[in-house]
Parts: structure tokens; C-alpha cells; sequence
């Protein structure tokens, strides 16, 4: 499916917890589990566009789920039905959706984002671990999609009061797929080959062009030098080096 | 009407990718032989693998980057990459890196059997003899690289101007005294950002290049000041975002222009800057490019 350069309008964009935001987008999308779009709701400045990545596409309504961090996601939040995005993608190699028999699925934070659509996507049973700082957000949503849901938050506040790697246990998933921040990553990817069982890790790293061209998403795997953007954001978890 | 031509090679327009910015990946939004050239990413002897850390870096107007040079190497772009960049209608633009003066000699001389149209020599790249200073910045180390490639170089030979050089006036007129048959100017800005809550540089390599709008009101009288001095013809860079941008450019003196940073901002930007030129061009009555080419050098 090849990338184009597209307009979605709001539809929504609604907050649903302290700085996470639910953005719905009606166009002409497309687009599979794991890939991203690069965003911009302005002309000149910022500069760069925002990648963000596909959390639902249904007919014609894409869904982002995003938190504000900075100046793009903070112009992204105030954003109103009927206003309009200029849209880059669909951008990246998603997750491979091919595989047999039961799949873990591991996701911290707003890491959440491409796993919802992963859920939806795949036929297979699921487990899926949410590791969240305060409170979990979108379970419910992920909670159709799912056979089990196990939930975890640094502050005790819901499910199990620590890490969710605490409690992940791949031994009888035929593959696990992971996307969150980079130390949880980390550590699912030592847990995972322990047991020998397959991981697909989604990646992030700062992006100029989105496309495959800049190289300012190089990272070093163990299969080269590899463009977050075009050769992945989905790496296969024996590619990548992490460095903790 | 918007075609212009320099060492007799036929350019469709004005309009060129600069080098880093582009590739091929592009075609997936625009057919890129609308383009009036391509240049490549730098290239040198051996593959690089450019550097480690944050490689980009946003600011106000533009951005700051420290790729390191990453490419597979002069060989492996031959073989690999440049038959399919022959496809395109349009005119392809070897840009040449190197840390040593021997490394970028040997890089050239591989370059010369190919289809390439023209070498464009980079020396803003840290020279290892000289304790990592850019050739770029001090005009009699690069009138010694420009010197040397001269000998060997079998294409139309364009120097790229480094911004950081001591005094861009004296390193434009070294490097035409060398051989140049042409100056492409500017390069990135040495420039620099620190993260305040890890209290440290953002880039490994502490400092990075700075391109984008921001640079553009410098880079513009840069061009306005060496097309003054020198009788080559003059491919102006620096923060081109629009089809005015590019003007400006070649009111200053430049012949044609090279778009970078913007192609991130937008995948056919070029396509716009093409199309908003030759729609200027109409209305203004202008027939050809020479007509207005550094028509402001007369104030
Ligand atoms: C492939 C991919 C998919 C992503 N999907 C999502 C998603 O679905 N939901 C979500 O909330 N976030 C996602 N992110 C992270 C999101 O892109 C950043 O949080 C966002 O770009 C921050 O922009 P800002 O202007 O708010 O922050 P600023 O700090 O003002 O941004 C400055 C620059 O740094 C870049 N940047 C800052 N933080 C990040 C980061 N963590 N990753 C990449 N670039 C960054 C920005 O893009 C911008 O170029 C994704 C990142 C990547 C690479
Ligand atoms: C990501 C990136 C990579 C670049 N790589 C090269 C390079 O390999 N060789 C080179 O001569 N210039 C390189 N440049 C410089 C550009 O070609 C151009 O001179 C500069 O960015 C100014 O133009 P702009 O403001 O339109 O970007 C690079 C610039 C950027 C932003
Ligand atoms: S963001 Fe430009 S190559 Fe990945």
C-alpha cells in the first residue's frame, strides 16, 4: 500500500484522562496494525510534522490516541470538529499478522496506540498487559478485543501495584508483541528470550521526513543500520539493541 | 521558459534536491523527473554509519541535524542505487564527502566512469589530518582539496560552500582560483542545543548543522555576496520553503537552487516551488530566468 499525502478533518478530539487525547479523522484512510501517519495542522511552524500511530481505522474514520508532550501534540489537542490535518502515510513496515496460535501483547503508557488496532486486526486469543504510570486508559476498548487483560500502574492505584514485566509471562504465546517506552521494551525483550518465544518490537525515535530519506531515524541493530520510519517502526526483537 | 543550463547541461527548471534530503523514497509522491535535478546523499570511499545519539533535532524555523554522514559507500551506491536513479528524467548530482584529501580524490575517480552529470565536492566534512576543523573553513586548505579533486574530476566539478568558512568571500574566490566550475552554497550552520533537564548537549557530537527557514536571510546575502565576486555559476541553498524563496535565490545571483530541509516539511514541495515559479513567470512577463538572474545585484 503506498503512502500519499491526504486531509483528515475532525470528527472528535476528546480528552479522556490528564493529558491523553482520542482524535477521530474522517477521509480516505488505509493503513495496517503498527504503521503511522506524520501530522501537521499548520503551515510553516513548527517545522517538522508529528508521527503518530494508527490506533483504529474503521471505513472511513482513523482514530489516533495521543498524549500531549510538546508544542505539535499541544496544537493537536486544541484542535476542533471540522478543522483539518494534512496527512502523510500510511508510513513504516506494521506488525506481521500471520502468526498461529495464542499472542501476548505488551504495551506501556500511550504505547497503547498501535495495539488497539493490532487487537482488532488479529484473529488470534489474546493476552494483553497494560503497564500505566497513574491510571489505565482505553481498557475497555482493548478489553473487546481481548481473552485476558492484565493491568498494572506504578502508583497501586488499579491492577497490580508495579511493573508490568512483573507479571508478563510469555511461555504460551506463540509470538508476543511489545510497544511502550524503551526500558519496559528492554526488559520484555530479555523475558521473551528466556523463553524462546518470538517478539516483535514497535520502535520510536525523533523523525524529520517519515519517508525513508534523512536517516535522521537510523538506529543500530543487529542487522545493520536500519531507518525507524521506513524499515520499521516494527523490528523483530533479536534486530534490536537496547541500551540499558 | 523556466529551463536553465549550466556546462552545457540542460536543467528542466531551476529546482534541485539538496543533498541529504532526498531520495528515492520520494517517488511514492511526485514523478520525480519533474525534478530539475537530484542531488545524492554524501557520499565517501567506505560505508558510513553515521553517528549515534538524537540525529534530529527541531528549532524555531528549521532544524538542527547530526546524521554523520551515513551512506553505503561510493562502490555500493554505484552498483546498488544509481541504476535506479538513472531512470529519471533529470539531471543527478553526485555530492562528495571525505576526511581525508587522498579519500576524496579516490571518491571522485570512482564517480567519473559513471552516468553521473556533476560532482558536487562537500567540504564542510572534518578533515582527520588537521585535528577534525572542516576543510570548508579556512580558504588555503580548501583550495588544496579543490586543487587535487581538480586534477582527477572528469565531471563538471561544483564546490559546496560551508557557512562556518573564515570568510566566505576568500573561500568562494580560492576554490574558482582551484577550478571550480561552479559553487553551491550554503551548507548547514554549526549550531548547538543543550537539554536543560539532563543538563547536557543534545547531540553526541555536541555540535550539529543548523538548515530551514531560519538560515535563509543569511544564506540569501551570502549568495548575493559571492555571485558578486565570481563569474561561475551559483546554485544558492538555505531554508527554501516556497516558489519566493527560490526567486530571492536567483535574484541574488544563483542560477538554480537547492531545496532541503522543506522537502520534510512537505513531499512535493519542489513540485509547488516548479509550479509557483513558472506561474510568477507568466504573469510577471517573463520569458526566461536569465531575465531577472541577479537582477538585485544592482542595488
Ligand atoms: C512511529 C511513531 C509512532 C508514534 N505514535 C504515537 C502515538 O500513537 N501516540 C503518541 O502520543 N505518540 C506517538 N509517538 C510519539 C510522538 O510522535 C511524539 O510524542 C510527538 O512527536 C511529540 O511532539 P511534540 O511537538 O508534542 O513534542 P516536542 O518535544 O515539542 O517535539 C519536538 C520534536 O521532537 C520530536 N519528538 C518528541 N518526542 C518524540 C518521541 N517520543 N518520539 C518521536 N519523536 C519525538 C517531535 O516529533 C518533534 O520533531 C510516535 C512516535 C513515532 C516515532
Ligand atoms: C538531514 C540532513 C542531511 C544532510 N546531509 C548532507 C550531506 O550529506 N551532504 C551535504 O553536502 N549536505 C547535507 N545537508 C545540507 C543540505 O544539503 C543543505 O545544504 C542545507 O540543509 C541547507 O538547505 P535547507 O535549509 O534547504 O535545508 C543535509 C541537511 C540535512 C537537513
Ligand atoms: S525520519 Fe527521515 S529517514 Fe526516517
Amino acid at each position: 500500500m503506498k503512502p500519499k499525502q491526504c486531509n483528515g478533518k475532525v470528527l472528535s478530539n476528546i480528552k479522556i484522562l490528564d493529558n491523553i487525547y482520542e482524535m477521530k479523522l474522517t477521509g480516505d484512510f488505509q493503513g495496517n496494525p503498527g504503521q503511522f501517519y506524520m501530522l501537521r495542522s499548520w503551515d510553516k511552524e513548527p517545522f517538522l510534522s508529528r508521527p503518530l500511530s494508527i490506533c483504529n481505522i474503521e471505513g472511513n474514520l482513523l482514530t489516533f490516541l495521543y498524549e500531549v508532550k510538546g508544542k505539535g501534540t499541544d496544537i493537536f489537542s486544541k484542535l476542533r470538529e471540522g478543522n483539518v490535518l494534512n496527512l502523510l502515510g500510511p508510513l513504516g513496515t506494521g506488525f506481521p499478522l500471520n502468526n498461529e496460535g495464542k499472542i501476548g501483547v505488551v504495551a506501556g503508557g500511550i504505547g497503547i496506540a498501535p495495539m488497539i488496532y493490532l487487537c482488532k486486526s488479529l484473529k488470534n486469543d489474546i493476552d494483553f498487559y497494560g503497564g500505566f504510570r497513574e491510571k489505565p486508559f482505553y481498557m475497555d476498548t482493548i478489553g473487546k478485543n481481548v481473552n485476558k487483560l492484565y493491568i498494572s500502574t506504578d502508583s497501586g492505584k488499579e491492577g497490580y501495584n508495579g511493573f508490568i514485566t512483573d507479571i508478563f509471562n510469555p511461555e504460551e504465546y506463540s509470538v508476543v508483541y511489545t510497544c511502550g517506552p524503551m526500558p519496559m521494551m528492554s526488559k520484555v525483550k530479555n523475558i521473551c528470550e528466556e523463553k524462546n518465544v518470538p517478539l516483535y518490537i514497535s520502535m520510536e525515535k525523533r523523525m524529520a521526513c517519515g519517508v525513508g530519506a534523512c536517516l535522521g531515524c537510523s538506529i543500530k541493530t543487529t542487522s545493520g543500520i536500519r531507518r525507524v520510519c521506513k524499515d520499521g517502526p516494527v523490528f523483530r526483537g533479536e534486530e534490536i539493541i537496547f541500551h540499558d | 521558459m523556466t529551463s536553465v543550463e549550466m556546462f552545457g547541461i540542460k536543467f528542466k527548471n531551476p529546482v534541485i534536491t539538496a543533498s541529504g534530503t532526498f531520495t528515492r523514497d520520494y517517488e511514492d509522491f511526485f514523478p520525480l523527473s519533474k525534478l530539475g535535478g537530484i542531488c545524492t546523499k554524501g557520499l565517501t570511499l567506505n560505508e558510513k554509519e553515521g553517528n549515534s545519539g538524537v540525529r534530529i533535532h527541531e528549532t524555531t524555523g528549521g532544524l538542527l541535524n547530526s546524521i554523520g554522514l551515513q551512506n553505503p559507500g561510493v562502490d555500493r551506491y554505484i552498483s546498488k542505487e544509481l541504476p535506479h536513479m538513472e531512470k529519471y528524467d533529470t539531471v543527478i548530482i553526485a555530492n562528495v564527502g571525505g576526511s581525508t584529501m587522498e579519500e576524496y580524490v579516490r571518491t571522485v575517480e570512482k564517480l567519473n566512469n559513471t552516468n553521473i552529470h556533476i560532482i558536487e565536492l562537500n567540504i564542510s566534512c572534518p578533515n582527520v589530518k588537521e585535528g577534525g576543523m572542516a576543510f570548508g573553513i579556512k580558504s588555503d586548505i580548501a583550495f588544496k582539496v579543490v586543487s587535487e579533486v581538480k586534477k582527477v574530476c572528469k565531471k563538471p566539478l561544483i564546490v559546496k560552500l560551508s557557512p562556518n568558512a573564515e570568510n566566505i568571500l576568500d573561500m568562494a574566490y580560492k576554490c574558482c582560483e582551484a577550478g571550480a566550475d561552479g559553487l553551491s552554497l550554503v551548507n548547514t550552520f554549526s549550531g548547538m542545543a543543550i537539554d536543560i533537564k539532563n543538563r547536557k548537549p543534545v547531540f553526541d557530537n555536541t555540535i550539529a548543522g543548523l538548515s530551514g527557514p531560519c538560515i535563509k536571510p543569511i544564506a540569501l546575502r551570502m549568495v548575493y555576496e559571492v555571485s558578486r565576486i565570481v563569474n561561475v555559476p551559483i546554485i544558492g541553498i538555505g531554508g527554501i520553503v516556497d516558489y519566493k524563496d527560490a526567486l530571492e535565490y536567483i535574484m541574488a545571483g544563483a542560477l538554480a537552487v537547492q531545496v532541503g530541509s522543506g522537502n520534510f516539511m512537505k513531499p512535493d514541495i519542489c513540485l509547488d516551488i516548479i509550479n509557483g515559479i513558472e506561474e510568477f513567470m507568466e504573469k510577471e512577463n517573463i520569458k526566461s530566468l536569465e531575465e531577472i538572474r541577479g537582477i538585485a545585484r544592482r542595488y
